[in-house]
């Protein structure tokens, strides 16, 4: 089926063959690469997106399903040339190492902040809760976005 | 010529000691950074992998045919197709590339495919009809240890065996199955050259060793074949030995197109390696004063199907087997068996991970046993420079801050009392399960000892090129950037040795260069940062020798104030430096397990503080705090990240990551049932670095990356067995083992 959809604010239109997932539209046919595969189940966020203003795991979203709905990946999470405040945080605060989880962490703490411009560092692991980082332990990412207020009011 | 005016010698950024950011992060922050899984390339193939469902099974036929039908498949290959060697091996090549006679393990790969798409290799490698005749499957250790299916045994003697200690304790600990899980699953690309040879882009963490094997079952000769190195999500040992290498490698040169192959999670868990299951027996033996006089161990590592890395991986166990104590009367036996459970092989802390968990709850048990506190009866035991290991008898020659970091961890503040108001900070978390007069809470401390490098007189080098560019200069490096930093740290030495800011780490191909050795053993860093070190000083005074010049900057070479020659005369130049850096040679050990077997050592502490509802038997870890010996470290924040990082993943093998094996087969295969520690499961962490100056690793830097998975393991179990009063003899502690003892 053909399917109609907006990502990171540019129509798009893909022809749909498989029963695939978006996560496989975004990054096999759209050529989207920055959301990343580590369980297709649901269980790690390295997938994250956001899609018409719920953040979601593309994975357990079917492709077909994304018809007619707005997406934002990591790709489209800051102004192009910028970095989003949550990514110079996450920079500057050492959060970043294989980097696998770091697009969907991303995604999910811009989210968080969007709701949320100050949150604590309780509010930050809840909303992070869903995103698996096999490296870091964690305590950089939680560093960063508790600092990531501060660039952001800059 | 320019001159200096009043200007003082440009100092670089981004040296040894600071902490600069890392090139990659922005990259990676933006989800531009390339890995492996993202890797594509013109008329390119799909893969996909024919698994064997039998822990053992005898392979009768193999019917390709069904497959070969469907449109768009281009290749099905089986053992047959192998052109050259049928084994693979990291050390001993044991393991077929596809299995031909018989599939000893579950999930044992016996034929490949590769097809215009995903879906259609995939159904491709269902559609190949596999007759299989299911054998008996040996999957319990004790009884390969009885039918004499091993690997490699260990015997160490050390010191008069009559001696007899006054206080005796006695235990027997057990260590599950952990795994890597690596973010990243394996991926990779093969590019036919068009000349009978390949290039491949291939998660690794030892390029050169990759395209050894993939030349000797390939047939090719050496030059045929170069291994990239490419972006990988995460590694802890998972990628040291070949999987879908050969097999992409194959399918690459048979149908003459690019082939790439992706595993899902399901097939990453049975196509690497795993932490080795261990079983361990002990008996510590001490005077009333608390001495150490005596130790005996036994263990048991379970290897799985293939060699593997099982041979030095028990070697490993057995000589940390006392851990960072001296003793002079020490007998270990180990033995690492054959199964048809799945291979195990490396992974962070490489044995000494499985014998720390045993021996630190024997000195608990000691402590116990004496009426001494756990961290004095350590602290009288202590292993520190100058001293023999207790097992192999080495002397210590690096400085070993054992004591310091137990006086470090004796001092650290302790959380307050009772648990948290939070219901989600209680054990069980936001499943509220938990009351708070329920919780129950504990402490526990544990010390752990690495070797740093390889062992065993192995040959353990790494070669590194420095070259003069027009903006600056580059380190090129075979080395794998894991994820923990190299790429930063090694244009930190370089810019300190060179005296300049702008530098940058290139990752090239086999063929560029020669080996760096494996990112494990927590080398790199000294290894492949020993040789960046020493081709970044030799070219800076070859430079200077040949301007007569006095300083190097980033404008170029000064002869007092005056700019004798500017950079880009220096970039217009044909100036590299090419060193192979070895480290202290090491020996194989005798008879007896005895002689210089490591290259160097690392110590750590951690102290657990853990809240327990013995009823329910959940566990919430507080905090993690550690003492860790560093050397000094060249990037702060890459080193916090590092025992960060490593504290959770011994965490994790404490409180919830076992691949739990039936007859054979892994249970729970996803991450939905592997459980893996989320930000809600992280303790807090304080890391107080213990900085002395190692012996020879680059401006007096160790290697950081396992110590913190040494003994975090063993010090939430400690922590755990003081808040339920349980014996805790088996990590991971499972709810049943503190609430049905
Ligand atoms: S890949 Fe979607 S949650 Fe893991
Ligand atoms: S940085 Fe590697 S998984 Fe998070």
């Amino acid at each position: 089926m053909i399917v109609e959809l907006t990502v990171n604010g540019e129509p798009v239109t893909a022809r749909v063959n498989h029963p695939g997932s978006l996560l496989d539209l975004l990054r096999d046919d759209l050529g989207l690469p920055g959301s990343k595969s580590a369980c297709e189940q649901g269980e790690c966020g390295s997938c994250s997106v956001i899609l018409d203003g719920a953040l979601v795991c593309s994975c357990l979203v079917l492709a077909a399903d994304a018809h007619g709905s707005a997406v934002t990946t990591v790709e489209g999470i800051s102004e192009p040339g910028a970095l989003h405040p949550v990514q110079e945080a996450m920079h500057r605060a050492g959060a970043v190492q294989c980097g696998f989880c770091t697009p969907g962490i991303v995604v999910a703490a811009a989210d968080l902040f969007a709701v949320n411009p100050h949150p604590t560092a309780t509010e930050i692991k809840e909303a992070l809760a869903g995103n698996i980082c096999r490296c870091t332990g964690y305590g950089a990412i939680v560093r960063a976005l508790e600092g990531a207020e501060i660039v952001a009011d800059r | 010529m320019s001159t200096r005016t009043g200007r003082k010698v440009g100092t670089p950024q981004g040296v040894v000691g600071t902490s600069p950011l890392r090139p990659d992060g922005i990259p990676k922050l933006q989800g531009r950074f390339e890995y492996a899984q993202d890797l594509a390339a013109e008329g390119m193939l799909w893969a996909a992998t024919v698994r064997s469902p039998h822990a053992r099974a005898r392979i009768a036929s193999i019917d390709i045919a069904p497959a070969l039908a469907i449109g768009g498949v281009h290749a099905c290959l089986t053992a047959d197709d192998v052109p050259g060697r049928a084994t693979f091996g990291l050390e001993h090549p044991d393991q077929p590339v596809l299995a031909a006679q018989e599939a000893r393990f579950w999930g044992e790969p016996v034929a490949v495919v590769a097809a215009e798409d995903l879906d259609t290799a995939r159904r491709a490698a269902a559609a190949i009809e596999v007759g299989y005749e299911p054998l008996e499957a040996l999957t319990d250790p004790e009884e390969a240890n009885r039918r004499d299916e091993v690997f490699r045994r260990m015997r160490i003697r050390r010191g008069d065996q009559s001696v007899r200690g006054a206080v005796v304790v006695e235990g027997e600990y057990e260590v599950g199955m952990q795994d890597q899980a690596p973010l990243g699953t394996e991926a990779g690309l093969a590019v036919p050259d068009g000349q009978g040879g390949v290039d491949l882009y291939a998660t690794s963490q030892y390029v050169h060793v990759d395209q050894e094997q993939v030349v000797a079952s390939l047939g090719l000769r050496p030059d045929q074949v170069r291994s990239h190195p490419t972006g990988i999500g995460g590694a802890f040992g998972a990628r040291e030995d070949v999987n879908l290498h050969i097999h992409l490698c194959m399918l690459a040169l048979h149908t003459g197109r690019p082939v790439k192959m992706v595993y899902r999670r399901s097939e990453s868990f049975t196509g690497h390696v795993h932490r080795h299951p261990a079983w361990l027996r002990y008996r510590h033996e001490a005077d009333r004063d608390g001495r150490l006089v005596r130790v005996e161990a036994s263990v048991v590592l379970d290897g799985g199907a293939y060699a593997s890395t099982t041979s030095a991986v028990l070697a490993n166990a057995c000589y940390f087997a006392v851990g960072p104590y001296t003793c002079d009367s020490v007998a270990v036996d180990g033995v690492g068996v054959r199964t048809n459970n799945p291979p195990c092989g490396a992974m962070r802390g490489f044995g000494a991970v499985q014998v720390c968990f045993g021996y630190e709850s024997q000195m608990d048990r000691l402590a116990h046993a004496l009426e001494m506190d756990p961290l004095t009866l350590r602290e009288i035991n202590a292993l520190e420079t100058g001293h023999p290991l207790a097992t192999t008898g080495q002397v210590i020659q690096t400085p070993l801050p054992t004591v310091e970091v137990i006086k470090s961890l004796q001092a650290m503040p302790l959380p307050e009392a009772g648990p948290s108001d939070l219901p989600t900070e209680l054990p069980g978390g936001s499943g509220l399960t938990s009351e708070p007069q329920h919780v129950t809470r504990g402490v526990g401390y544990a010390l752990g000892i690495k070797n740093l490098g390889f062992s065993e007189g192995s040959d353990d080098y790494a070669q590194a090129r420095v070259r003069i560019t027009d903006s600056g200069a580059v380190v090129e490096t075979a080395a794998i950037e894991v994820g923990q930093g190299l790429v930063t740290v090694l244009a930190q030495i370089a810019r300190s040795a060179l005296g300049i800011s702008h530098v940058e780490v290139a990752h090239v191909d086999t063929s560029k260069i020669d080996s760096a050795g494996s990112t494990s053993a927590s080398r790199q860093t000294q290894v492949s940062g020993g040789a960046t070190l020493e081709a970044a000083q030799r070219l800076r005074e070859r430079i200077l020798g040949q301007f007569d010049g006095d300083v190097l900057d980033d404008e170029g070479v000064w002869r007092g104030d005056t700019l004798v020659t500017p950079w880009t005369a220096l970039a217009a130049g044909d100036w590299e430096e090419t060193v192979t850096f070895r480290h202290p040679p090491t020996t194989m050990t005798d008879d007896n397990g005895q002689g210089v077997a490591h290259a160097d050592f690392a110590v750590a502490g951690h102290r657990a503080v853990v809240d327990v509802d013995v009823e329910l038997g959940l566990v919430k870890v507080l905090r993690v705090d550690t003492a860790q010996d560093v050397g000094l470290a060249l990037n702060p924040q890459s080193v916090r990240g590092q025992i960060e990082g490593g504290i959770l993943q011994g965490v994790g093998l404490a409180v919830m990551e076992e691949l739990v094996m039936g007859e054979g087969v892994i249970l729970n295969p996803t991450f939905t049932d592997y459980l893996l520690p989320t930000i809600l499961d992280a303790p807090e962490v304080e890391a107080l670095l213990i900085e002395q100056e190692g012996s020879w690793g680059p401006y007096g830097a160790k290697g950081v990356g396992e110590p913190p998975t040494i003994s975090s393991t063993a010090a939430v179990a400690a922590a755990i067995r003081a808040a339920s009063g349980r014996e805790i003899e088996r990590v991971p502690v499972r709810p049943q083992d503190i609430a049905l003892p």
